[in-house]
């Protein structure tokens, strides 16, 4: 007798048991993605809070050197050395530029990738974005922006991984290529038959050039450290 | 006997797998201690059972208890800071193995 209600015990249990088991298996799988994904969550927030930091203080650069232009207009005396040291920013991209030139974008080839091809041929890579802009300033381009990081003498466009950086940012596609100088040349220059961008359009990228009489072009704003540079003795000037 | 055990545990997956119930994330860890328990208390019933020494009521409250015991360690443990889930997983661990362990040997005996 005893040996019957403990086979019903043992069932009734085993019973409970297989439903626990199920649920559990049901939810680990389920949630299995999810608990991966937390960590993911957790950089992202990490990473957001981060961007923010460095736009809050790449605002501080632009005030801070507002306020040094303020503290130097104090001197009219100081007019000529005004006058050469906005031409260096210009220059040297320290300023916002405003002007006419063109506009170019570039985007991700729309075709999918096909067994046999090189995805590499349908994305846009650096030494496109690179060979654009040496094309720019070929034709005479002043002032030289990718998706508003601002061209430098020492700016990098540069592969790094599977992002692109330029001023050591991210920059990801459309890729918008901002350039002040004579439209027509810029265009001409760039359209030209055989030249770079019809280069990229036949690899099936996107590209599309637009003519603008009011270009802006936003300012370097990360920090110019010269480490290992100094001046010479010389007082010879570039013709600035 | 150990068919129709079988076929109830089967049942159980079928219906566990049908009900619409999903746990929250905070109990996985926890539920996952409380099964580890109720598997041991299963098969030491089936041990006691082979050894004609089971008893109904010690069946019963040590399959409740110990899940809930367990289970409560692993979130006593998390409170502390102390990774005790893992005690529970080695005892229940260990007692599991030797349970089937002995219900093989039985098994052997028998047939």
């Amino acid at each position: 007798m005893q040996n019957t209600s403990g086979k019903i015990t043992i069932m009734a249990v085993c019973l409970i048991v297989g439903i626990m088991l199920s649920i559990q298996f049901k939810t680990s799988e389920n949630y299995g993605t999810n608990l991966r994904g937390a960590r993911v969550d957790e950089l992202a927030v990490k990473n957001s809070t981060l961007t923010q930091e460095k736009e809050a203080l790449s605002k501080e650069v632009i005030s801070l050197r507002e306020k040094m232009t303020n503290i130097s207009s104090e001197s009219q005396l100081n007019a000529d050395l005004q006058e050469e040291l906005r031409k260096s920013n210009m220059a040297a991209g320290l300023i916002p530029v405003q002007g006419p030139g063109i506009i170019v974008t570039l985007n991700d080839s729309l075709r999918s990738v096909q067994p046999g091809d090189d995805p590499n041929a349908l994305l846009v890579l650096d030494i496109d974005i690179l060979k654009i802009v040496n094309e720019m300033r070929a034709s005479g381009a002043e002032a030289i922006c990718v998706n508003n990081e601002r061209i430098t003498a020492m700016s990098e466009i540069r592969l790094a991984g599977t992002t692109i950086l330029v001023n050591w940012n991210k920059i990801a596609p459309p890729f918008v290529i901002k350039a002040i100088g004579n439209p027509q040349l810029l265009e001409s220059g760039l359209s030209i038959r055989g030249g770079q961008l019809e280069d990229l359009k036949s690899f099936g990228l996107q590209t599309q050039l637009v003519r603008n009489d009011k270009i802006d072009i936003p300012a370097f704003t990360g920090a110019l450290k010269f480490q290992y540079t100094s001046p010479t003795q010389s007082n010879k000037k570039a013709g600035l | 006997m150990w068919i129709l055990t079988l076929f109830c545990l089967i049942i159980g997956l079928f219906i566990g797998f049908q009900l619409p119930i999903l746990l929250p994330v905070a109990m996985v860890k926890y539920m996952s201690i409380g099964v580890l328990a109720a598997l041991d208390s299963v098969f030491g019933g089936i041990r006691a059972y082979m050894e004609d020494s089971f008893d109904n009521t010690i069946f019963i409250s040590g399959f409740i208890v110990n899940s809930l015991l367990a289970a409560g360690f692993a979130y006593l443990g998390d409170r502390l800071g102390l990774e005790l889930y893992l005690a529970a997983v080695v005892v229940f661990g260990v007692r599991l193995f030797q349970n089937l362990g002995i219900i093989r040997r039985y098994l052997l005996k028998k047939y």
